[in-house]
């Protein structure tokens, strides 16, 4: 028996596992529940009012696809990054700094769909740079590097004020009008958003079964072999920081057309970590964690201050539920929201029914 | 424009692996000293010596996982030293490792299909492997000559110790491998994986020659040519495997050396 040789022959049924493998990507078109969510999701106009619709929902996207970029980057490829919302912060300023705002003396003027593809070109750029900066680096290094790389930003945009505008920021951002539509308005936004999120969604969950985002996770688990099979891993590593920041920066044009301003607090240190919150509390091994993670985040920011004050409590104290929640999410389930669910699943199921192990890890 | 020092190195051109002088430096200690092998293409040979002999430093100083500190490494005439793992790989070399370094969180086939993408273009595709895929084909193959086709789905963490060695001589398979090092792959494996591994090792192509640190006697003289003693990390020793085993200083301090 020869082992080469046979790697060239036909072997009993190929092409019944490239099926099982096309089909294993898209679990979800066999999955009633992720039907209901979309339907939901897609009526959601009909039954949410606008403060719903763009406060809680349309917030809860856009977070979440930011979220994203660092699930992809910690979940696929092991680099936690702390540096995505900075990423989108950036791609959000270079829309309003190319694109047309309030503060004419900084603003070039560009229409919206030249001022858009180059704020992502830039905010791409930089985040590959930050990455393949970051990549010399593993672990707790990493985590330092991103973070450093935030905070510089976040210090730099307050004292430059020649492109950023100091710590007031760029007011004022104008959105999209076209086809007699005003893109910006409750309704259209929310499809914008959601179209964004749900091709973010897709295009993650497809490219980790690619051979990509399979080598990406072969360097989350073995660097050293990655290189003993002939890869290139530093490289695959500022790709992953690559598609990261296109990503990051996509979330970052639909904040400042939401806010319609930038400002340097909306970049700020705190802000990076709760994005690491957000991925950390819905589960980094599956893209649809840090949407779960987001959702929760915002309803916690939005309702705990009521929740607070009715019961007789500082109403300012609504960061101390969120991080209690995220204490207590920790120290059930390394993996997020989603692993408390899928442990719910597993435990709720006839025993011959159970899968070997679901994608992801351990 | 072919310059007069590629002419010199093609005289080499004849050895698959040529070391000449690899010194390798741990801090003051020398894991490597002054070795000097050649190797032809297709020829297999065993790498003996006691623990802490330099064996496995050979193997990283030849694949760049740690580069050597003086010397040079020609692979099939082209001077490599200086090359990254990857370069070194996608000319055609392969290892193993001592201990299994797989990608736990990934299928058997995953893991495979990655090996055989490794060494082809396409390492950056965005696209999914379509169901003709050529390298799926590749990694079903190599998944059903280790005998782990019944295993392919599931993820290596479930995998007994057995069916991971396996996995990782499967690895070292992917592609068109000219020349392959394993580093004992036959530790951990009872005596019936012991001889399924004896018949993988023994069944593969003429061309593919390979290095194999064993301690288990039994494997390593049954697939091998010729052996090569080390000790110290210096080469000892180098001959046919009678006269290896056969040598009083050798059994003074390998075979012997064991009982002291």
């Amino acid at each position: 028996m020869s082992v080469t040789h046979d790697a060239r022959i036909q072997v009993r049924s190929p092409a019944s596992s490239a099926q099982r493998r096309v089909a294993r990507g898209w679990p979800d078109l066999n999955n009633p529940a992720a039907w209901i969510v979309a339907v939901i999701l897609l009526i959601m106009p009909l039954i949410a009012n606008g403060f719903f619709l763009i406060e809680i929902f349309a917030t809860t996207l856009m977070l979440g696809t930011i979220a994203l970029s660092l699930m992809f980057l910690a979940g696929y490829g092991g680099m936690v990054s702390l540096m995505q919302l900075t990423i989108a912060g950036f791609c959000a300023y270079m829309v309003a700094v190319f694109g047309v705002s309030g503060n004419a003396n900084i603003s070039l003027g560009w229409p919206w769909w030249l001022a858009v593809p180059m704020a992502l070109t830039l905010a791409t750029i930089f985040g590959t740079l930050g990455g393949a900066l970051a990549v010399r680096t593993e672990g707790i290094y990493t985590i330092m590097i991103t973070l450093a790389i935030g905070a510089a930003f976040y210090y730099f945009t307050n004292q430059n004020w020649a492109i950023f505008n100091g710590h007031t920021g760029i007011n004022n951002v104008a959105t999209p009008h076209f086809w007699g539509v005003d893109w910006r308005s409750d309704i259209p936004f929310y499809y914008v958003v959601l179209a964004v999120a749900a091709l973010c969604y897709f295009a993650v969950d497809y490219i980790s079964c690619a051979p990509f985002g399979l080598a990406l996770q072969g360097v989350r688990d073995n660097p050293r072999r990655m290189a003993a099979l002939g890869f290139n891993v530093n490289a695959h590593r500022v790709a992953a920081y690559a598609v990261a920041s296109f990503i990051a920066g996509l979330a970052g044009v639909l904040q400042v057309w939401n806010y319609r301003q930038i400002s340097p607090g909306s970049v700020s240190v705190g802000a990076c970590i709760d994005i690491l919150i957000i991925a950390i509390v819905g589960g980094i091994t599956r893209p649809i964690g840090p949407y779960i993670g987001a959702l929760v985040f915002v309803l916690l920011r939005t309702f705990a201050l009521d929740f607070l004050v009715k019961i007789g409590l500082d109403g300012n104290r609504f960061r101390l539920l969120i991080g209690l929640g995220f204490l207590a999410i920790v120290f059930w389930s390394s993996d997020g929201v989603i692993g408390l669910w899928q442990r719910w699943r597993q435990s709720h199921r006839p025993q011959s029914d159970r899968p070997g192990g679901g994608r992801g890890h351990g | 424009m072919d310059s007069v020092a590629q002419r010199l190195s093609a005289v080499g051109a004849g050895a698959a692996l040529e070391l000449r002088g690899v010194t390798r430096l741990f801090g003051a200690l020398a894991a490597l000293t002054d070795v000097t092998i050649t190797v032809r293409p297709g020829e297999r040979r065993a790498v003996l010596g006691s623990n802490g002999a330099g064996k496995t430093t050979l193997f990283n100083c030849i694949t760049g996982d740690f580069p050597p500190t003086s010397g040079t490494i020609r692979f099939f005439g082209e001077d490599v030293t200086h090359f990254p793992p990857y370069e070194r790989i996608r000319r055609g070399l392969r290892r193993t490792y001592q201990i299994s370094a797989l990608f736990p969180g990934l299928t058997v086939q995953d893991n495979v299909y990655l090996a055989c993408r490794g060494v082809s273009r396409g390492r950056f595709s965005f696209l999914r492997p379509t169901q003709n895929d050529a390298l799926m084909h590749a990694a079903d193959g190599l998944v059903q000559a280790v005998h782990l086709t019944a295993v392919k789905d599931q993820r290596v963490a479930e995998l007994a110790h057995g069916q991971q060695r396996q996995l990782e001589i499967a690895l070292a398979l992917a592609g068109a491998p000219r020349f392959v090092l394993f580093d004992e792959p036959a530790a951990g494996l009872s005596p019936t994986e012991r001889a399924e591994l004896v018949e993988i090792l023994t069944s593969l192509p003429a061309h593919i020659g390979y290095i194999i640190i064993e301690h288990d006697m039994d494997v390593a003289l049954r697939v091998v040519e010729s052996v090569t003693m080390m000790h110290n990390g210096r080469i000892f020793k180098e001959g046919l495997p009678e006269e290896i085993q056969s040598d009083p200083e050798v059994q003074e301090l390998y075979l012997g050396g064991g009982h002291e």
